[in-house]
């Protein structure tokens, strides 16, 4: 299955900015469907980046996090064709990861 | 005496007849008239935007919009819906066919050329009627046009065409004329408690707020179909957006594709012919 | 933008046509509710029965003009509801509404024919 995490991540030598869209339904599980029953909370609770082994970027996330969510942030100490690892788990118990070269 | 009251009437029957036919040359619509009106209507409103910029819709409306829509465009939010088009028009039906062979070119940047007017079928075919049809002569169901396979499928289609000039024509046809002509009608015409016509927002208010929302141009307004509107969450299709917008105006929405909605999109599409297809878009 | 203008205004061109529809559908509902608004004795299943006809029967000559509102639809549901939970003044009431929003969308959906012209860019 194609991974649910899009990921850009480029280097100006200095600052490395990320950007990533991870597909995920993201419900709040306070939502009812068409025949009246709650849609069950189903969100991602933990995303990590990870660089060299280290996290740099850690987000605890909850029912307040829209559908399909997008994530922007820049960090240093990263060089061009470095790994960027992440990885998110959600409230189901349902992960998944994958790692990008920084371009 | 009957020879004195002759000469009169011819008379007045002459002019009656010349009358008659300057009305009638009055009255007949004239397309290229219209959408030339149509366009210096809203270049002369916007004149620090170039023609192409229309098709971005609220973005070219408002600086602060503009840098988020650059933003946005770095990682668009539709790239899960584009890739699932493009899945889904790669896959063949039941009869081993796929939707290449229902269109030109294999339908790869063929959008721009939606909606047509079918002069054997004597009614204006949309996308979404197209690729509906297309899926039933292949022994499969048809899809809602509502919902997210058909908005996937068209984004995807919209997106081989990105760049190109919208090219709608009207064959020299009295019966596409009459459905350009009833789109026209329906883009004017006030409905719904509200009172609102599609003009009442989209031609007189553009770039003015409607609640927290930026009103876009109806010049271009065609071109970013299908959207990705963050307001819900989720790809839509152009029936999605007619159908939504008549309901905020409190009219009851018609049945999606029903002959109101085509000739709207034959008529709204053509005002904006020349404009670069931007589609799939994305809307706040 | 008022709404209020008087009768003898002969002030003409597009902003006042449009006004004068409004004003006119504004009219034309405020003097229809005005009915619905009168106290009358408790309703019975038949006043409400023959109220939720009418309000049917206009609602479906509006869906042949292609011009219901969502509203009238609500209003008929509602009254609907609350007389299948027995409360008969509130159904008439509600009827009585649906009825008179129907007949609204009517007088937009003619009156706004061929004004549509006004609003056309040229």
């Amino acid at each position: 299955m194609a991974s649910t995490i899009r990921v850009r991540a480029t280097s100006n030598g200095d600052v490395t900015e990320v950007q990533a869209l991870i597909q995920h339904p993201m419900d709040t599980g306070l939502v009812k469907d068409a025949q009246g029953t709650l849609i069950p909370p189903h969100f991602i609770q933990q995303l990590t980046f990870e660089h060299n082994g280290k996290k740099v970027f850690l987000a605890d996330w909850g029912p307040a996090v829209a559908k399909d969510p997008y994530v922007k942030f820049s960090f240093k100490g990263a060089a061009k064709g470095d790994d960027l690892k992440i990885s998110w788990v959600d409230n189901t118990g349902a992960t998944d990861t994958t790692t990008a070269k920084i371009l | 005496m009957r020879v004195r009251l002759l000469f009169p009437s011819a008379l007045t029957a002459l002019a009656l007849t010349l009358l008659a036919q300057l009305s009638f040359a009055a009255d007949a619509p004239d397309p290229v008239a219209d959408a030339k009106a149509f366009q210096k209507y809203f270049t002369t409103k916007f004149p620090k935007l170039k023609p192409d910029d229309f098709v971005n819709g609220p973005y070219s409306m408002n600086e602060d919009m503009h840098r988020q829509w650059e933003e946005k465009e770095q990682f668009p939010p539709y790239e899960f819906a584009l890739e699932a088009g493009k899945e889904m028009f790669a896959t063949p039906f039941k009869t081993g066919k796929t939707y290449a062979d229902c269109f030109a070119n294999g339908g790869i940047g063929i959008r721009q050329n939606y909606p047509y007017f079918d002069e054997k079928e004597g009614k204006v075919v949309t996308l979404e009627l197209a690729l509906n049809r297309c899926r039933e002569a292949n022994g499969e169901t048809p899809y809602s046009y509502v919902k997210d396979e058909m908005a996937s499928l068209t984004a995807y289609m919209a997106f081989t065409s990105r760049g190109k000039p919208m090219d709608i024509k009207i064959p020299n046809d009295p019966r596409a004329l009459a459905a350009y002509e009833s789109g026209k009608r329906y883009f004017y015409t006030r409905r719904g408690q509200l009172n609102f016509s599609c003009a009442s927002c989209h031609v007189q208010s553009p770039g003015e707020r409607i609640r927290a929302e930026i009103l876009a141009p109806a010049l271009g307004i065609m071109n970013a179909l299908p959207i990705y509107r963050s307001e819900w969450s989720g790809m839509g299709t152009t029936s999605r957006r007619l159908i939504t917008c008549n309901s905020q105006t409190r009219a009851v929405p018609l049945e999606p594709q029903s002959d109101e909605y085509r000739d709207l999109e034959y008529y709204l599409s053509y005002m904006s012919n020349g404009l670069p297809i931007s589609g799939p878009g994305a809307r706040p | 933008m008022s709404m209020i203008r008087k009768s003898g205004d002969r002030f003409s061109g597009r902003i006042m046509r449009k006004e004068s529809a409004m004003r006119n559908i504004a009219l034309a509902t405020v003097l229809l509710l005005s009915g619905a608004m009168v106290p009358a004795l408790a309703a019975s299943e038949a006043d409400f029965k023959a109220a939720y006809a009418a309000a049917e029967a206009a609602e479906k000559d509006a869906g042949a003009l292609r011009n219901r509102w969502t509203t009238a639809e609500a209003a008929l549901a509602e009254a609907k509801k609350a007389a299948a939970a027995g409360d008969f003044d509130a159904a008439l009431a509600a009827a009585k509404e649906a009825e008179a929003l129907a007949r609204a969308s009517i007088f937009q959906a003619t009156s706004e024919k061929d004004r549509w012209k006004d609003a056309e860019i040229r």
